[in-house]
């Protein structure tokens, strides 16, 4: 694979609006199957002892029946939950992970069944070595099964307001003294830096002192690049109280 | 454009959720049948979280709220734009897709019984000459001893060898053999490499197996053994391989103009009904390897299994030739 590996998956509607799929990570996705592998071993658990309180009937009817039911549950845990749970199993539910069509497309029953009867193949040797190496190489992140079934697990995002009075309270902001470079910052910041900046304003009191000063210092000094404030506008603003001052810029018009 | 982030947040959140909730109540009850109306909204609050998704695009804004809206707006996609019918079961829907899929790639079920058959010449081959081979080609418990032995040994049996562990036993046949057609579909990913390989060794043991009983002239005792479950049996593996290969067909594409997605997009119903086939089938044939296969003259004559044997394979012929064919 000579195609670097991908992060996002871009879609394009019909409509020209163009949306991502953050994609999920080797790492996550295993997490995710860490999870469902210990909901496998309750039910076996379950089965067992099932199939234990029955075997007073008739032990051979119990080890038929137990067998049968491991076997259902082993294979139909992700047809059965990816299909109802749209495309989620409880690891994935718990990680905020979902199975989508690789077109965007809404999720088929014979997707869902397919990428999970090959994971036999993804499985093997042992400890998913095949799948894990193939979501690793791909740039969709895709193991085998996915890759024929047409594919990708996603993130999924939750969006939480951000309290902007928490994180730039609306005390006097000499920044907005100077309207004209204020609406020049407000179109250069990127997205990115503004989430970042939200998100070191958000979580300040958490970091360790030292990490804190660096953390606004080289954010101070990336909103500073993007448009020069005079002197006076910036005259005892600390890092920290210059990013919170940028905030309030980029994300309130003023009243 | 300059944007009041709070006050747009606070104009739109009403549309967002509703839109959430709706999708929410289609994504919890698919089959739900949706009102003119609702799909009215369905389409405005798509639209309209469309343009708040490229209002804020271009615009430096938290990237979770566009992170949000983004997902919004794929679920709302795959909802609106989906043209494929939504899965609906209806046995007789069911059962005759299976067959008809069966038809439609008949060319990969072929191959899989051409290299099934090269396995077994192979097999047969190498026991006819060198019986020593039997250790390697047949490491199974129950075949490495003489035929003529076991068929004595079976036939003077009085008691049900497998009396209180037949249900377990057949069980155990079910599962494993599933697992077998699967891997050997599933191998179909390695561009049908590892699916010829399946099947040629699978082909090699059977082919092994009845050189050894026909040479024993032991041909009835092996019939009468093999006929209840094996003429379901292994068809059933054979499916698997014609899963396999169509899976390598569509991952190769020789010679079509489609996209691979695509390919692997139009095989993928007809291989999950081949394979859910080929699973009812391991079910069918375990029962009956457990419940009459292990059963021998004089507890069951020979040529009652044969004979059941053979209608079993004429049915099953009936079935995948000719049910839901198109007048």
């Amino acid at each position: 694979m000579n195609t670097p590996r991908q992060r996002s998956l871009e879609i394009e509607t019909p409509e020209g609006v163009v949306f991502r799929y953050q994609l999920a990570t080797p790492a996550l996705r295993a997490l995710a199957w860490a999870v469902d592998v210990a909901a496998l071993g309750t039910a076996a658990y379950v089965i067992g002892k099932a199939a234990d309180s029955f075997g007073s009937l008739s032990t051979d009817w119990a080890g038929a029946l137990s067998a049968v039911l491991f076997f259902l549950a082993s294979i139909g845990y992700g047809i059965v939950l990816e299909w109802r749970w749209r495309g989620q199993t409880l690891g994935k539910r718990l990680l905020r992970l979902r199975v989508v069509d690789a077109q965007g497309l809404r999720l088929q029953f014979p997707q869902v069944a397919l990428r999970n009867l090959l994971r036999l193949v993804d499985m093997l040797p042992l400890v998913y070595l095949v799948g894990g190496t193939a979501s690793l190489l791909t740039r969709r992140c895709q193991r085998l099964g996915d890759l024929a079934a047409n594919t990708v697990v996603a993130r999924e995002p939750v969006f939480q307001e951000p309290d902007l009075e928490q994180i730039a309270p609306a005390k006097y902001n000499s920044l907005l003294a100077y309207p004209h470079l204020a609406a020049r910052l407000r179109s250069l910041a990127s997205p990115a830096a503004v989430g970042y900046a939200i998100q070191a304003a958000t979580g300040r009191d958490n970091y360790a002192p030292a990490a804190r000063l660096e953390l606004f210092e080289d954010l101070a000094a990336y909103f500073q690049g993007l448009v020069q404030f005079p002197p006076a506008a910036l005259e005892g603003l600390t890092d920290e109280q210059y990013v919170r001052s940028v905030l309030r810029v980029v994300m309130a018009r003023p009243q | 454009m300059i944007i009041d982030l709070p006050r747009f947040v606070a104009a739109e959140r009403p549309y967002w959720d509703e839109l959430h909730g709706l999708l929410s109540a289609m994504e919890t009850a698919p089959e739900r049948r949706m009102s003119l109306l609702e799909i009215q909204r369905l389409q405005y609050l798509y639209e309209r979280c469309s343009a708040d998704l490229s209002q804020i695009d271009s615009f430096a804004t938290d990237s979770s709220l566009r992170a949000f809206l983004e997902s919004l707006v794929s679920r709302a996609y795959s909802e609106i734009h989906e043209t494929r019918a939504p899965l609906k079961f209806h046995w007789k829907r069911a059962m005759l897709a299976f067959p008809r899929a069966f038809r439609r790639h008949l060319g990969a079920f072929q191959l899989s019984v051409a290299v099934t058959l090269l396995g077994c010449a192979f097999g047969w081959f190498a026991i006819r000459q060198d019986p020593r081979a039997k250790a390697i080609l047949m490491p199974f418990p129950g075949l490495g001893g003489s035929p003529a032995e076991r068929v004595q040994k079976e036939e003077s049996m009085k008691e049900d060898r497998l009396s209180g562990v037949k249900a377990t036993f057949g069980a155990q046949l079910m599962t494993h053999n599933i697992q077998v057609t699967v891997l050997v579909f599933a191998m179909g990913l390695t561009w049908g490499f590892g699916t010829i390989i399946e099947l040629f060794y699978n082909g090699v043991i059977l082919g092994a197996v009845c050189a050894d009983y026909i040479a024993a002239g032991q041909g009835t005792f092996l019939a009468g053994w093999l006929l209840p479950h094996g003429v379901v049996e292994i068809p059933a593996i054979l499916l698997g391989g014609q899963a396999g290969f169509i899976l390598a067909g569509a991952l190769i594409g020789w010679g079509g103009r489609t996209s691979r997605a695509e390919r692997l997009r139009a095989a993928a119903p007809d291989l999950f009904a081949i394979m859910a086939g080929a699973a009812v089938m391991l079910v069918w044939a375990g029962t009956m390897e457990s419940f009459v296969s292990q059963y021998h003259q004089p507890a069951i004559p020979y040529s009652l299994k044969i004979a059941f044997g053979l209608c079993e394979l004429t049915a099953l012929t009936i079935f995948l030739g000719w049910a839901g064919r198109e007048r």
